[in-house]
């Protein structure tokens, strides 16, 4: 367990009667900065840098090859998905593009139809999938008029932002 | 009677970190169950143990009620405490655990299944005596403009399907109605699945104010009222305690109902039952019942001096209740801001990314729930929720205040929060004044309200 709240205000009553405006506090398991603002008030930044204590499970041939505490990096795969997606892109087609990361729908709920497929004609406003993100549904909107030439990510995929969703044939 | 030893979280975020705390106050070990997102979080940290769930997608870890049973039974828990959303009131959880020889920290399954459809809790509030909105199920325009010739109007027409905002269409009078009724069925039946229309009483405006209840399967107490009428999406972003300007009747009846709703139920554990508190006629109507820990938890802690999961422990491990409702005194005003990771500038925009900073006020009447800190990544896959500052004074007048101050002090770098929208509510007249109903924030995001 780490630092509790109380522990806080028994260190902030000590500084208090010192001439001190700042204090660091670092141990194997936590970082602690104290600092006073201007008006008297204290502010703090606690960080917790124990380990975590990672059990293994049955299940874990899988985990093995999938190191737990590297799976939060989030910009780890977005360059590879963007140039891959980019290479082939033609002339007349205008890329659908995530407003911002997430998962990708096609369609408004599991099992309905998609709101497009290949070869649909849409405006500039039309829906053509939903990007869920924080537990927000974003709609996606064309962006131009013409009708879909491609569809590059699977329903269900995640996405980060600026992944090219369609592609979509402008209108002549 | 089961003293319980170790206890498996299967939750993330700040209220892994708020269950973390109180165990270790208890000297219970835990053990946080994570997906693959999560294994380097602040209360991965915190716990005696880890296990993995799946991989970041809740589908594959936080909602899957066998990985978090297994991941359980594996790491040697006697109970399994499921926080709030996910799996927390999904009665398939509680009855996996029984089947496991498990203790579920929440109600039994046929009181979640009790509360969790919403025109069953609708039965057991009237059978228990409690206002429910008027209202009925409607097959056409004829039965829906008989039906509110008596309820009266503006009246509200739903999808019966629909849910969490969904299908919801106001009508104003009479001549809008038979087009709203056509339009309503045939996009039930497409959105839905179901073109069963139910017609209420559109209260408007209103406020939500809800109790929190604490029961033994015996005997219900309650610890108050809290008011939660600031939201955005119906997504609850301010909450305080007590309600402000309700009026001591309207108080008094709506924390009975709650604890007769409760009893019917013969209720075991921690839960809220939800009020909609119309701002012109007076009264109030149920709701629903939530089954679990609230986010808003604090606020009610703040003014009563509990530890409201160390009481939710104790009754899951078979006890009575130790506390009697003459042992519950509630003093003083607690307000909480919910600090999420969203751009209100830009329609509350979700805004993941990875914590650069994070510094929080540090006073003896301020408390800091979080599970931020420096590096800590905000994955896309979960809510948007950051941390919750709760601030109490001895009164609202000095809460608020205090909210301000609090506000002010807290920093959060690397990705935009609704600490700006915060400033801005406590700043703002109406709120100042108190009993604001659940349409303010709309109005204040839009402008049209005047600010202080």
């Amino acid at each position: 367990m780490d630092l509790t709240n109380a522990d806080v205000q028994d260190i902030l009553h000590l500084l208090d009667g010192l001439p001190f405006s700042e204090l660091s506090l670092e141990t194997a398991r936590f970082r602690l900065s104290l600092r006073r603002g201007a008006d008297g008030g204290w502010a703090q930044a606690l960080e917790v840098l124990g380990q975590p204590n990672v059990l293994p499970t049955a299940s874990d041939q899988r985990a093995a090859t999938e190191p737990l505490a590297e799976a939060s990096s989030a910009g780890e795969d977005s360059s590879a998905e963007n140039s891959a997606a980019e290479a082939g892109s033609g002339a007349d087609l205008t890329d659908v593009r995530t407003p911002l990361l997430g998962t990708f729908y096609r369609a408004p709920r599991p099992g309905a139809p998609p709101f497009v497929t290949v070869g649909a004609v849409v405006a500039p406003d039309t829906v053509v999938g939903i990007i869920e993100t924080m537990k927000l549904m974003n709609s996606v909107t064309a962006g131009v008029s013409g009708a879909i030439a491609e569809i590059v990510l699977a329903d269900g995929e995640f996405a980060e932002q600026g992944t090219v969703l369609m592609r979509i044939r402008s209108q002549r | 009677m089961a003293v319980l030893r170790r206890i498996l979280i299967a939750n993330r975020g700040e209220i892994a970190v708020r269950i973390i705390r109180t165990c270790a106050a208890l000297g219970i070990e835990t053990v946080l169950a994570v997906s693959d997102a999560d294994g380097d979080s602040m209360p991965a940290r915190l716990a005696d143990a880890v296990v993995r769930l799946g991989p970041a997608p809740p589908a594959a870890s936080y909602l899957d009620v066998k990985a978090v049973v297994s991941a359980a039974v594996a790491a040697g828990a006697d109970a399994i405490h499921p926080g709030y959303g996910f799996l927390s009131e999904k009665a398939q959880l509680a009855t996996a655990c029984e089947a496991a020889g498990l203790v579920f920290i929440g109600p039994t399954p046929v009181q979640l299944d009790a509360v969790g459809d919403k025109v069953r809790a609708r039965g057991h509030a009237e059978a228990a005596g409690l206002p429910t909105v008027p209202g009925g199920a409607v097959d056409g325009t004829a039965a829906a403009a008989d039906l509110a010739a008596v309820i009266g109007w503006p009246v509200l027409v739903k999808a019966v399907g629909g849910g969490g905002g969904r299908g919801l269409r106001p009508v104003p009078g009479p001549a809008a109605l038979a087009d709203t009724i056509a339009v309503a069925m045939a996009e039930a039946a497409g959105a839905f699945g179901d073109p069963r229309i139910y017609l209420e009483r559109y209260v408007h405006p209103g406020r939500h104010v809800e109790v929190q209840v604490l029961g033994d399967g015996e005997r219900v107490i309650h610890v108050g009222d809290r008011d939660c009428s600031v939201q955005r999406r119906y997504q609850k972003l301010v909450e305080e305690a007590p309600a402000p300007l309700l009026g001591d009747k309207l108080r008094a009846d709506m924390r009975q109902a709650a604890i007769a709703f409760a009893e019917r139920l013969r209720y075991r554990g921690l839960g809220t039952v939800e009020f909609l508190v119309d701002c012109e006629r007076g009264g109030f109507y149920f709701l629903e019942m939530n089954a679990r820990i609230q986010v808003e938890h604090p606020v009610t802690e703040a003014i009563s001096g509990l530890d409201l999961v160390a009481e939710q422990i104790w009754v899951a491990e078979g006890n009575r209740l130790r506390l009697g409702q003459d042992d519950i005194e509630l003093t003083g005003h607690a307000i909480e801001c919910r600090i999420n990771a969203e751009d209100w500038s830009d329609s509350f925009r979700p805004s993941p990314g990875t914590i650069a900073a994070a510094s929080f006020p540090a006073e003896s009447w301020i408390r800091v729930d979080t599970h931020v800190q420096a590096g800590a990544p905000v994955p896309p896959w979960y809510d948007s929720l950051l941390a919750k500052l709760i601030v109490t004074g001895r009164d609202r007048a000095e809460a608020v205040a205090r909210m301000r101050d609090a506000l002010a002090r807290c920093q959060i770098d690397g990705v935009a929060t609704t600490l700006p929208m915060q400033v801005e509510l406590m700043n703002s007249d109406g709120f100042g004044s108190g009993g604001v109903d659940t349409s303010y924030l709309d109005r204040l995001v839009l402008g049209q309200v005047s600010h202080g």
